[in-house]
């Protein structure tokens, strides 16, 4: 179960991912307990796996507009479907390879995978309580999930 | 007489990640006119397959990739080409990550997320300027 200063890691390293890599800052609200996971699930979601000294998952889960806009603010033209997968699992992979700041080399993370509403059960799949961490950036909504034992 | 600048050796770059976006934002990004991006892969096992064809001077190097990790990646191009400058790129913020790959003969470490100019400036300072 993540204590208070762990959910304030994933925090601050959603808010340092907008801030640099769009040039756009994001404002994240409170973070709050979820149980139904399947019902954040927005229209692409990169998960990431953890091993090591916790077990778990983190996910960040995004509408595809929100998705193409960040594409455009990093000067990218393409903004097809392969590109926007590919965002959505960058983004998961920086903020969660980030947090080994905090938690350590032992903080093991996956390659990510991504899913799209038709398999966001996937995606939820996991065990014990989340912290969901909202995020608003420009118009959009979107959601970090965090899941570890 | 003052004599005639030498001519700055122009090198070639090799862009290993597993993200198709962050390949093409650093190879896009990149500004240093002496570096010239000649090929591109997208983990470790198919980077050392192709430096073998491409033999780049300098290498950007994700760490968390599938196949084959980047830090077994500099172990095999070392082998191949033991001067390559090679600028490890990856979401991985802890120290002992980042030791680990100087260790094993990567030159330099970036942290993701970057803008434009940290990546520029790392670069530079990888080969030398």
């Amino acid at each position: 179960m993540l204590d208070a200063e762990e959910v304030r890691t994933f925090v601050q390293g959603t808010v340092h991912f907008f801030e640099t890599a769009t040039g756009h800052p994001a404002t994240v609200g409170s973070p709050y307990l979820c149980i139904d996971k399947a019902a954040v699930v927005q229209d692409y979601a990169g998960v990431i796996g953890i091993s090591g000294n916790r077990e778990g998952k983190v996910y960040f889960t995004a509408p595809r507009g929100m998705l193409s806009v960040m594409l455009m603010c990093m000067n990218e033209t393409d903004t097809g479907e392969q590109n926007v997968r590919d965002l959505v699992g960058e983004v998961a992979n920086t903020i969660s390879g980030n947090a080994r700041r905090d938690f350590g080399r032992n903080f093991i993370i996956s390659t990510p995978t991504i899913c799209d509403r038709a398999n966001a059960a996937t995606a939820a799949a996991t065990t014990g309580r989340s912290f969901i961490i909202p995020i608003n950036w420009r118009s959009y909504s979107a959601n970090v999930v965090v899941c570890l034992q | 007489m003052s004599a005639v600048p030498k001519p700055r050796e122009q090198l070639r770059m090799m862009i290993v990640d597993d993200s198709n976006v962050m390949r093409r934002r650093i190879e896009r990004s990149q500004q240093n006119e002496r570096l010239e991006v000649v090929g591109t892969a997208v983990n470790g096992l198919d980077a050392v397959t192709k430096f073998k064809q491409l033999m780049p001077d300098v290498m950007t190097l994700d760490l968390t990739m599938p196949e084959m990790d980047g830090i077994e990646c500099v172990e095999h191009v070392l082998k191949i080409k033991s001067d390559v400058l090679i600028l490890v790129v990856s979401a991985l913020a802890d120290k002992a990550t980042a030791v680990e790959a100087i260790e094993k003969g990567a030159n330099g470490f970036l942290c993701k997320p970057f803008t434009d100019d940290q990546l520029n400036e790392a670069l530079a300072e990888l080969i030398g300027e």
